[in-house]
This record gives C-alpha cells, structure tokens and sequence, in this order.
C-alpha cells in the first residue's frame, strides 16, 4: 500500500538530524592530517638517509628483510610474508618503478589498505549500531510500528539508508584523504604502476601472474573491496542493532568480534577452520596487494563468499526476528 | 434491552475483541479478554498494575501478537492485515515517545509520511486542532510533558483515524490540560469517533466514558456503561450525631448497615473529610427522612446528613478485592 520511498526519506533524514554522519567526517578530517604528517616524516628521514634516492632505500630495506630470514628467532609464518616482499621489491628495481613514490594516490592507497579492516568499520559503527536500537531505547519503535506499514518496510527503509550512508562513509574516506594528502604531496601520481598478482608457491613466489596496473585501476579496484567489507559490517552491525536493545552493548559485540578478527590473522595460520569466520576475510585489499593469505586455502573469491554468506545470514535472522517480535517495553 | 443499548447496536461497530489471549513464558497474561467499541463512543479500560492492561492495549495495534483470539479493526484483523487495519487508528501506547532530535513539525512530517493522504495542510490542521502552533517549529527536547503529550495527539489524528487509543493520556498534564483534553475528546467522539481511553484515574474515567471494561488479573471482570454498572450499587450516607454513640444505637435498630472500615471503600477525598462524629452507614436514601423523623424525636441533633452516590472506584474496589491501582 505505502511506498518504500517516503520511508526511506525519513530515514536519510533521521541519520542526518542525527549527526552521526558529521562526526565521522569530522574525524576523518583531524585524524588524515595526523597521517598525513606521519607520512612526510618518513618520506624526509628516507631522504637524508639514501641522498633522496629511493633505489638505495628500496635496496636497504631488501637487505635487512633478507637478513631476517636467516635468523631464527624470526617464526616461519612471519618470514613468508617477507619473501613476498623482498621478490615484490626486486620486481619495482627491475622495472625502475618506485612503489613509495609519494603523492596524493599513492597515499590513500596505503592508507586505504590499512584503514580497511578497523578504521573503516569503526566509522560505520557509528551510524549502524544504534539504527534500530535507538529506537527501541527511546521508545520510538512504537509509534512507528503502530502506523499502517508492514514491519519488514521499516526494516528495508532502515537498511537502504543505512547503505547508502556507508556508502558515502567509504567514498569520504578516499576523497578525503585524497584532497589532504594532496595539499602536501601533490596531487598526481594516477598512472604510476603498481604490481598485483604475486602468489606464493611453497617457498617460491610465482611471478607469473604479476602485471602491472595503473593507480587510479588498483584505487578502484581497492574501493569496490573496501566497500564490500564496509556493507557486510554494517549489516551485521545492522543485525545486532536488532537483537540487542542498547546501543552501547551493540558496539561492544561488534568491535570485539573486529577486533578478534585482527588477533585471530596473525595466530590462526595453524587453526584453518578459522577462515570461515567473516572477521578473518575482511582484508580484501591484502588479495591485490600480494601478501600471502593469512590461512591457508583463502583466495579473493573464497572471502567474498564468505563475506556474501555471513551478510545474507545476517539479513534473514534480521527479517525474522524484527517481523515477529513482540515490543513489551 | 434499554432504549441506550438499541441505540448503541445501530452505530457502527469499530473495534472488536474476541477471546484474546496472550502468554509470556508459561504464564496467561492476557486470559480471554472480550469487548468491542462503536463509533462516537468513549471506552474505558480500567485495571490494577498488571493486570494486563499493558499487553492487551499493545495487542490492540500489533506491538503484540495473540498467543489466541482475534482483534479485529473496522473489519480488519490487526495482525493479519496491520496496513489496512491500523490505517483506521491514531493512537499513544504509554508515553508520546516522538524524536527529541527534530522540531514537533519535522516529527509530524515523519509520520504523514507513513500513511497515505497526509499534506502539509492537515498537519497544520492538527496542529491547530491541539493549540501548538506556537512552538510547533521548536526542537521537542525543549517541550515540556504537556505539549509533547499534544504532540503525541497531534500525531494520533494526522491520518483522521476511526479509532483513537489513548494510553494513560493525562500522565504529565495539570488540573487545566485534564480538563481541555476531557473536552476535546468528547467532540471527538460526538463527531463519529471510537475512542479507547486506559487509565488507572477512576474518576476520570467515570467522567469521561460512556462504558468502562474492568480487567483484573488477565481477566475482563465487568463491560458496561457506567450508569448500569453503578446502578446496582447501595450509596453511603454519612451521618454527623449528637450524641454519637446514641445515633448510632438508633440507626443499628432500625437494621441500617454500619460501614466499620471507611477508609477502605471511600475515595481518599471522601475520608479527608470525615470528623470524628461521622458514622459512616450504607443504606438506601429513600428511607433518610423517616429516620431523621425518629432520630429528631429521640432527642438526637442531627449536625450533617449527606449521600455518597457510589462510584466507579468503589466497584472496582469490589471486584478487584482492593488491589492495588496503577
């Protein structure tokens, strides 16, 4: 009988009456800058130390990790990663690339990679985890669950304004530490190459996939992964919003299991069941990047349907549960 | 069948409540609950703290569903057609709970969203209809509890409802505000509306009902007008002796039945007023003068002699054996 689109107008209009989403881009413009300095500092000690060459750079940074393997104190799983990533480093010298070239790309491309899994999700809590709860803890659940619209509606009109606003999250994360990073490294750097496609055979790594992809392909790329992650935490967020009536508690449950995700890479290489689990895959971008996988047996397209699936079970006991429900308070 | 009931059976019936029945754990909250309410009539549901009141009224707009029985608005069954059947109701389940975030305006706006044939106009029209157009353009954080409650009528009548369902609706408005909101739901129902009104203020609801449903312990214990329930009742005349303990001999003679625990069947404001020399007594007011004729020849000075006509607070404190209400 009503349409959804009225719904969802209010919805939009809740989140911003909120303010929540203003809060984010509000963090995102004091904490960019505080990378952004980071990063000039790094870029400044490299160039007094190698006489701003970065072939130096690159040649010492091989060298140490090299150094590394052959001690053994360093642990096995740790020194995969580094045999990756020496084999990664002689590729960029053979082919005169320099992967740290600063600019703006190439720094919300590493910024990108590394907000992906904690910092992201976290600015998503902040307008997920109480969408469904806040209303149940102010009461205002009532007045809309009495109106003459079926349940699964307002759910729906929650979710899509919920997604749009993660969507916007994500894109705000790269404009923004674009258009910052820029004002200091400048603003270019879009066709400069990056590697992907190295993989680890044994010990070898198997340089027969490798191509080159410009950087403005790779930060696509990159964007289409952060925001699959980013939609599958926030529907999950969504589901415990659901279940669970107080917003704080709905935090609590989602970052613990963000932050058990983190743990559990770095310690899970021996226990491979874990790759089931949706926190352990949320490291998308890792897949273009060319570092090994943290569990044996994970490939992109086997995170992806991991992700699909967790985020699909979440919808339906989300549907379920908020149909059926009996509102006692 | 009195010529009010024949009247009553030829408006059209609104809300229907059949065999209602709702269990939470393994416990019957809700137990067989019965009663309908027709167009321009004020209903009344009245009963002590938990007694039920709560779960039926959300069982009322789909907040709940039945465990059994069926509730059926304007034909429509609320919890298998809930679009069709609740676009017939405005209502306020306990508190007005609207977004302290918005102004009241953007909180009426969010609301005519959900419901087709809602403008601007008929909101301005609500709005005018409960006198906030003054501060309709303020954050509701800055309301006080009266106007957030007419915010919450306003919000109840965008959709020109059928069927009005007001829970506990003068929680938070003073002496003036009971009164305004007394009279203006009685135009309501004089202009076709059902209104279903909870509270736990006896005298309110007697003041303001046309029929009261009286619910204990999951149970509807009585339905009916008020008048008729009451009817059956023997008022309490209160007597003020000279001296006393001689009136009262008198009055025991004559086979007249002393009330010995007032305070227990009297309304507080009643017993307020009672002096030392009163006897409370329960009798028919027809036979006072022929006992003031004896009491007079007996020498006895009769001070003050007034009738209490029974209330609703005194049959609900009969049927719900002085439990406790809330």
């Amino acid at each position: 009988m009503n349409s959804l689109l009225p719904l969802i107008k209010n919805e939009t209009l809740k989140m911003m009456k909120k303010k929540r989403f203003y809060v984010v881009l509000l963090v995102l413009l004091i904490l960019v800058p505080i990378f952004v300095y980071a990063q000039m500092k790094i870029a400044e000690t490299n160039r007094e130390k190698f006489n701003s060459d970065w072939r130096l750079a690159i040649r010492q940074a091989i060298t140490d990790n090299q150094n590394s393997l052959q001690s053994a104190r360093v642990p096995e799983e740790w020194k995969k990663y580094r045999i990756i990533y020496i084999q990664q480093m002689k590729y960029y010298l053979e082919h005169d690339v320099n992967p740290q070239e600063p600019g703006g790309v190439s720094f919300t491309r590493e910024f990108m990679d590394n907000a992906a899994t904690l910092f992201i999700p976290l600015l998503i809590m902040a307008v997920a985890s109480d969408i469904v709860s806040s209303e149940r803890s102010t009461g205002t659940i009532k007045m809309l669950l009495t109106r003459p619209v079926r349940r699964w509606k307002v759910l729906f009109s929650k979710l899509i304004a919920l997604l749009m606003f993660v969507s916007l999250i994500v894109l705000s994360a790269f404009v923004i530490s674009y258009l910052i990073s820029g004002l200091v490294f400048g603003y270019k750097g879009f066709s400069i190459p990056v590697f992907s496609g190295f993989q680890l055979n044994g010990s070898d790594v198997d340089l027969s996939a490798v191509h080159a992809v410009p950087q403005w392909l790779y930060l696509l790329m990159q964007l289409g992964l952060i925001w699959f992650v980013s939609i599958t935490v926030a529907i999950l967020a969504f589901m415990v919003s659901v279940l669970v009536r107080s917003t704080a508690a709905s935090i609590v449950i989602m970052m613990a299991s963000l932050i058990a995700g983190t743990i559990l890479t770095n310690m899970a290489s021996a226990w491979t069941s874990a790759k089931y689990l949706f926190m352990v895959n949320l490291d998308l971008t890792n897949y273009l990047s060319g570092s090994p996988a943290p569990i044996e047996g994970m490939t992109l397209g086997f995170s992806l349907i991991i992700l699909a699936i967790w985020a699909a079970v979440a919808l339906f006991i989300s549907f379920t549960v908020f149909t059926k429900q009996d509102i006692l308070n | 069948m009195s010529m009010q009931a024949v009247a009553r059976e030829n408006r059209e019936l609104i809300l229907s409540v059949e065999h209602l029945k709702k269990k939470i754990g393994k416990k019957w909250i809700v137990n067989d609950v019965n009663f309908d309410v027709r167009a321009g009539e004020i209903f009344g549901f009245l009963g002590p703290n938990g007694a039920g009141k709560t779960t039926t009224i959300r069982m009322l707009v789909d907040l709940i569903k039945p465990t059994e029985g069926k509730v059926s608005i304007c034909g429509f069954n609320v919890n298998r057609d809930p679009e069709r059947a609740l676009a017939f109701v405005g209502s306020i389940v306990e508190n007005p709970e609207v977004y302290t975030y918005m102004t009241g305006w953007e909180n009426l706006q969010h609301f005519a969203r959900m419901q087709p044939g809602v403008d601007d106009k008929r909101i301005q029209e609500v709005v005018e209809i409960v006198r906030l157009d003054q501060r309709i353009h303020d954050k509701v954080k800055n309301f006080s509890l009266g106007m957030r409650q007419r915010l919450g009528i306003a919000q109840a009548l965008l959709g020109r409802p059928r069927l009005l369902i007001l829970d506990e609706p003068t929680n938070g408005l003073d002496p003036k505000g009971i009164k305004e909101l007394r009279a203006f739901i009685r135009t309501l129902a004089d202009e076709g509306m059902a209104v279903f009104v909870s509270s736990h203020l006896l005298s309110e609801i007697q003041l303001l009902c046309d029929r009261v449903g009286i619910i204990s312990q999951g149970k509807v214990l009585a339905v009916g007008g008020v008048e008729e329930l009451i009817s059956g009742k023997v008022p309490y005349v209160i007597w003020q002796l000279f001296p006393k303990t001689q009136g009262i001999k008198l009055l025991h003679e004559e086979g007249i039945q002393l009330v010995e625990h007032a305070h227990e069947v009297l309304d507080d404001t009643l017993i307020a007023g009672l002096r030392e020399d009163s006897v409370v007594t329960q009798m028919d007011s027809e036979r006072i003068p022929l006992l003031i004729t004896k009491l007079v020849s007996q020498g006895i000075q009769i001070k003050d002699v007034h009738t209490i006509n029974p209330t609703l607070e005194q049959l609900f404190l009969d049927m719900t054996e002085g439990e406790s209400i809330e």
